[in-house]
């Protein structure tokens, strides 16, 4: 690890600041993933400012819905009564998420700005184009058995790992980030998180120095069919081959909204408007969900050992439907 | 009558373990202490052109850089100086870090950086550049299968009867090829030591499970006498055989500690464990099996070819034990080794067994769908009472009453055989069985008991214990023959200034040093004896030795109620102990048996049909390995193995890619291990057996034992549930969409 400065920041716009003056400054809040990329030499800031002592996680009803403090741990996230009522979708999608231990320590701006698991990200002595741009992809011909189906570059093939933003695509999540110049500014959740193109170094359409300080859901009508189902190599601790997020709204036997997202298959959350298109109007049968998987994972582009990632995919959402449907929890 | 053994004891050690107060080798306080990093290779294969420390030299901290460039070599010393049987290990062509610019393979050392702190050699490390001719590594067994070679080519394999004219004969044939990966055993407590030098004597405190393997291997890498070496290890954190052969940085440590003139430790990373020792070998097997249309098997044909390092011809016993499982009349078996640019691959729990019966074990259920008929019937069609090959009758072999008891309480005869017959919902259900098979070894051991006038016995044996009781079961035997309570004994191992004892594995340890301490413990009875029987009123004039026992300090006849009190005889004598050293050694009774431990398992399965996801939601497990001394710590091995079988059957592989030779997942959060949400119902029990002929305690090999059925028992349930035959371990869902 190299050494670094820190700093335990007192109010927010103090921490944008410090950051923001400092191109090799980082924050840190749980530091779950951000230390353990430090030991391994991935992450090399020089400077740390410590925002998890900021008054940012209060979880709170609002006129439109519900805000949840960015430094509200994962694990008071999910279990939050609001939560679990009014947006179980988001609770099932943070408990398939890494550990007891890790979601009492995580909090929920860490959990979106999470880095990749791709394991030639994790070697320095691996090329990868996120680390080190311009040093080539290591998984693009090599070990990607957990990499991209959808919407990769040549430059990686790296999927954002994270359980709780699938969850938050899917519920139209706003993201309140307080701006280098000291305002809030909102960034829908779907606008949050890149593709790799060209830049795959940057995970997400933050500006450096910019604190997420809230995650803003509006009210819907999902709660009584939605379903988070993660597929795993393991049944705890393990990163998803697959997940997804499907939430239903119904009207007599029609589909009225729909909300479909794919998790580990791609540089962010997966949301399928093709899928959400096709079960529009349609009646909640089992025909229509696999109509909707199809219409999902058709542009999908397998890679030398992901391609059961497709028909794993297909079955997942058909899955996550029946069971958002029955009204199971996860 | 028994006080202490068959009955549960908890461990000795366990309260020194959960409050912290148990040292393991990393964690004695040494003063004036250096901490060393080590920096590993970026390329699988070729020599270090150049290798800059100048920056990491220069950094807050640091000490020095060791690399290839500047590390000593020791001169060998006249011969005179060594006796011979310390020269003796010149077989130990372990790999031994920064002889050379070579680079056999990824992320192979280096260089050590020395520095005051951890932190800062770490840092430090990143900084030392090297830049190599880089050559293309081989690193693929399965792409040079056709490479395959014996070790020992002057000795091909031996076949029983005509295996080859059987099968071409056989009725009903199976034929198939089997592969499991890489494995790591991944304990939880890394490898690591601290060396420092007294002059030209050397202390080691190091993770191993054979304090005398490690002085032996450092005596050689130093041209000094054993004498003058000492290597202590009173507790390790699991080692599964990662801590069998001498590891490189043992050497390393002492060496940078001789060159600095400080003591030094070095502590492997997670990352660094997975080429720090060595591993589960990646193996293919193919199994061919002749049967009569009755299920009686008249061929067998195992070909099996694992990955070696290029330094060392490491073969993987998988097809020892598969060999003398079932009445075949006809067999050849045959392991071959390929040369990989990888490091050498070691002893992984039930190494060679658990491989090769998952090839057999799978194969045999392939045969029973083929002839149609109950697995568990075709295992008794084809029981054994005679080792096929010797024909020797085995010492004791309770194995049908394994099959019967666990089949019983399993439910087993309400199978339905039909693949994808069994439902629990929309899950799939699969009910698969397996045999488990292990040795009954013993090796030379020695101890040394103290029975002290104060009350109290010390009892020390050069063994390890890593984790499956043996502090316990020592004290155990040692308080039962010496007949003392518990708590008056003592038992120390862990350093090589106790009495020789062979490393903790091949799950001989009990056997080996138990017999040892018993042994001791009747040596000491009979001097007893001897003193009662200078005084005038001794009842034991006429006794024979076997006529008499120590109990509750007191010795005395069996069958009356004669007895004189041990340690006022001791005080009369003026004696403050009485001491035995003493080495057990196998009987050559043995000779005219053939020995084994065995097992039966039998495993639940659910998977999910859309997934591919499988949970092993029962397991029963019913083991015949001797008697049973410590019922507690004996299951806890039992469990263990079922644990690990499943970690075996669904999760673990150690992923290397091959266009760099490197392994990719060396950590725990890509190289997967069951955690407890995998671990569902696990139930052991033991069928006993009164075997005196394999050791005087009666005692066999089960630490391995427990895991050696499960992979192919998971498999062949995977099969029975969704009609998929995965020869490929591990079961990942994918392999099941």
């Amino acid at each position: 690890m190299k050494s670094f400065k820190y700093s335990v920041a007192k109010e927010a716009t103090g921490a944008v600041r410090a950051v923001s003056a400092n191109p090799a400054a980082k924050f840190l809040a749980g530091g779950t993933n951000l230390v353990d990329l430090m030991k391994e030499y991935v992450e090399r800031p020089s400077e740390v400012v410590d925002v998890s002592r900021l008054n940012l996680a209060q979880i709170r009803e609002t006129s439109n819905g519900i805000s949840i403090g960015a430094l509200a741990k994962n694990s008071d996230t999910a279990n939050h009564p609001l939560v679990r009522q009014n947006y179980p979708l988001l609770s099932m999608a943070i408990l398939a998420g890494a550990s007891a231990q890790l979601r009492n320590m995580a909090t929920n701006g860490g959990n979106l700005m999470q880095r990749t698991r791709c394991q030639y990200f994790y070697d320095t002595a691996m090329p990868c184009n996120k680390r080190e741009p311009g040093s080539g992809c290591g998984a693009l011909e090599g070990l990607n058995r957990i990499h991209a189906i959808l919407g990769y570059s040549e430059n990686c093939v790296a999927t954002y790992p994270g359980d709780m933003a699938n969850a938050l695509y899917a519920l139209d999540a706003i993201i309140r980030v307080r701006g280098t110049n000291g305002q809030d500014r909102t960034i829908a959740v779907q606008d949050f998180h890149r593709l790799p193109g060209d830049m795959p170094q940057k995970d997400n359409n933050l500006a450096h120095g910019e604190l997420i300080v809230a995650i803003e859901i509006p009210r819907n009508n999902f709660a009584a069919k939605s379903y988070y189902l993660k597929v795993r190599d393991r049944a705890s601790y393990a990163f998803a081959l697959v997940s997804v997020a499907a939430a239903l709204e119904t009207r007599g036997d029609a589909i009225e909204r729909a909300r479909v997202v794919l998790g580990s298959v791609a540089h962010k959350p997966w949301r399928s408007t093709e899928a959400e298109r096709v079960l529009v109007g349609k009646p909640a049968t089992v025909a229509t969900f696999e109509a909707a998987a199809e219409a999902a994972l058709k542009d999908a582009k397998p890679l030398e050992h992901n391609g059961y990632k497709v028909e794993l995919g297909k079955r997942s959402i058909v899955l996550a439907l029946q069971r958002a449907m029955s009204g199971e929890v996860a | 009558m028994a006080r202490y053994i068959g009955k549960e004891m908890s461990r000795v050690d366990g309260f020194a373990k959960v409050t912290g107060r148990a040292k393991y080798a990393a964690e004695f306080k040494v003063p004036n202490l250096a901490y060393g990093f080590i920096v590993t290779s970026t390329i699988g294969k070729g020599t270090i052109r150049s290798i800059d420390t100048a920056e990491a030299s220069r950094a807050p901290g640091v000490i020095q850089v060791l690399t290839h460039e500047n590390y000593p070599k020791p001169a060998p010393p006249a011969a005179p100086e060594l006796k011979p049987e310390e020269n003796r290990n010149v077989r130990d062509r372990s790999f031994r870090a920064l002889q050379s610019e070579q680079i056999f393979f990824n992320m192979q050392p280096i260089a050590l950086v020395l520095a005051e702190s951890f932190e800062q050699a770490r840092y430090a490390a990143r900084l030392v550049k090297a830049t190599y001719n880089e050559e293309k590594p081989m690193t693929d067994l399965e792409s040079s299968l056709d490479k395959a070679r014996l070790a020992n080519p002057s000795r091909p394999p031996r076949p029983r009867g005509n295996p080859t004219e059987a099968l071409a004969a056989a009725p009903v044939k199976v034929e198939a090829e089997y592969t499991i990966p890489i494995e790591h055993h991944n304990p939880m407590e890394p490898h690591g030591a601290i060396a420092f030098w007294e002059g030209d004597k050397l202390t080691v405190f190091d993770k191993t499970q054979g304090v005398r393997v490690v002085q032996q291997h450092l005596a050689t890498s130093f041209h000094i006498p054993q004498a003058n070496i000492q290597v202590i290890s009173p507790f390790v954190g699991g080692a599964f055989g990662s801590a069998l052969r001498p590891n490189y940085y043992p050497a390393l440590t002492a060496m940078a500690a001789r060159v600095i003139k400080r003591p030094v430790k070095v502590v492997y990373t997670r990352q660094q464990m997975f080429t720090g020792h060595g591993y589960r070998p990646h193996t293919w097997q193919k199994i061919s099996l002749g049967a009569q249309a009755d299920g009686k098997l008249t061929a067998l044909i195992h070909d099996s070819r694992n990955n070696s390092s290029n330094f060392e011809d490491y073969v993987e016993n998988t097809t020892g034990m598969p060999r003398s499982l079932y009445a075949c009349p006809n067999a050849l078996t045959s392991q071959q080794f390929v040369h990989t640019d990888l490091s050498t691959p070691a002893a992984m729990r039930a190494p060679g067994a658990v491989s090769g019966m998952f090839a057999l074990e799978c194969a045999m259920d392939e045969l029973a769908y083929a002839l149609k008929i109950d697995p568990l019937e075709l295992r008794l069609v084809n029981f054994s009472d005679v080792d096929p090959d010797s024909g020797k009758p085995y010492s004791s072999k309770a194995l049908r009453e394994c099959y019967r008891l666990g089949a019983e309480k399993f439910g087993w005869k309400n199978r339905t055989p039909e693949p994808r017959s069994m439902r629990d919902g929309r899950l799939l259900v699969g009910w698969g069985m397996a045999t488990g098979i292990w040795g009954a070894f013993q090796r030379p051991a020695s101890a040394r008991v103290a029975l002290r006038v104060d009350g109290t016995a010390h009892v020390s044996s050069a063994t390890a214990d890593i984790g499956p009781g043996t502090y316990t079961v020592m004290t155990l035997i040692a308080a039962e023959y010496l007949g003392l309570p518990a708590e008056r004994v003592k038992f120390e191992l862990g350093d090589t200034r106790f009495p020789p004892a062979p490393v903790q594995g091949g799950s001989f340890t009990t056997a080996s040093v138990g017999s040892a301490i018993y042994e001791a413990a009747q040596n000491i009875r009979g001097r007893l004896v001897e003193l009662a029987n200078k005084e005038a009123a001794s009842p034991f004039k006429t006794a024979k030795i076997e006529d008499t026992e120590l109990l509750d300090g007191r010795l005395t006849l069996r069958g009356s109620s004669q007895s004189v009190d041990i340690f006022a005889l001791m005080r009369r004598n003026n004696l403050s102990e009485l001491v035995d050293v003493h080495e057990a050694k196998p009987s050559p009774e043995r000779e005219k048996y053939a020995t084994g431990a065995h097992g039966a398992q039998f495993v639940e399965v659910k998977v999910d049909p859309a997934t591919g996801v499988v949970q092993v939601t029962r397991a029963i497990e019913v083991t015949a390995c001797g008697k049973i001394m410590n019922p507690k710590t004996s299951h806890s091995q039992e469990i263990g193995g079922v644990v690990w079988g499943i970690g075996m059957a669904l999760q673990e592989a150690t992923e290397v890619d091959h266009r760099y030779g490197r392994i990719m997942n060396p950590n725990l959060q890509h190289y997967h291990v069951p955690v407890s949400a995998d671990i569902h119902e696990i139930e052991t029990m033991f069928v006993e057996e009164d075997d005196k002929v394999v050791n005087p305690l009666g005692v066999k090999g089960m630490g391995e034992l427990g895991m050696v059925g499960i992979p192919a028992a998971i498999a062949n349930a995977v099969f029975h549930a969704t009609g998929k035959r995965i020869r490929d371990l591990p079961i990942t869902p994918d392999k099941l969409l």
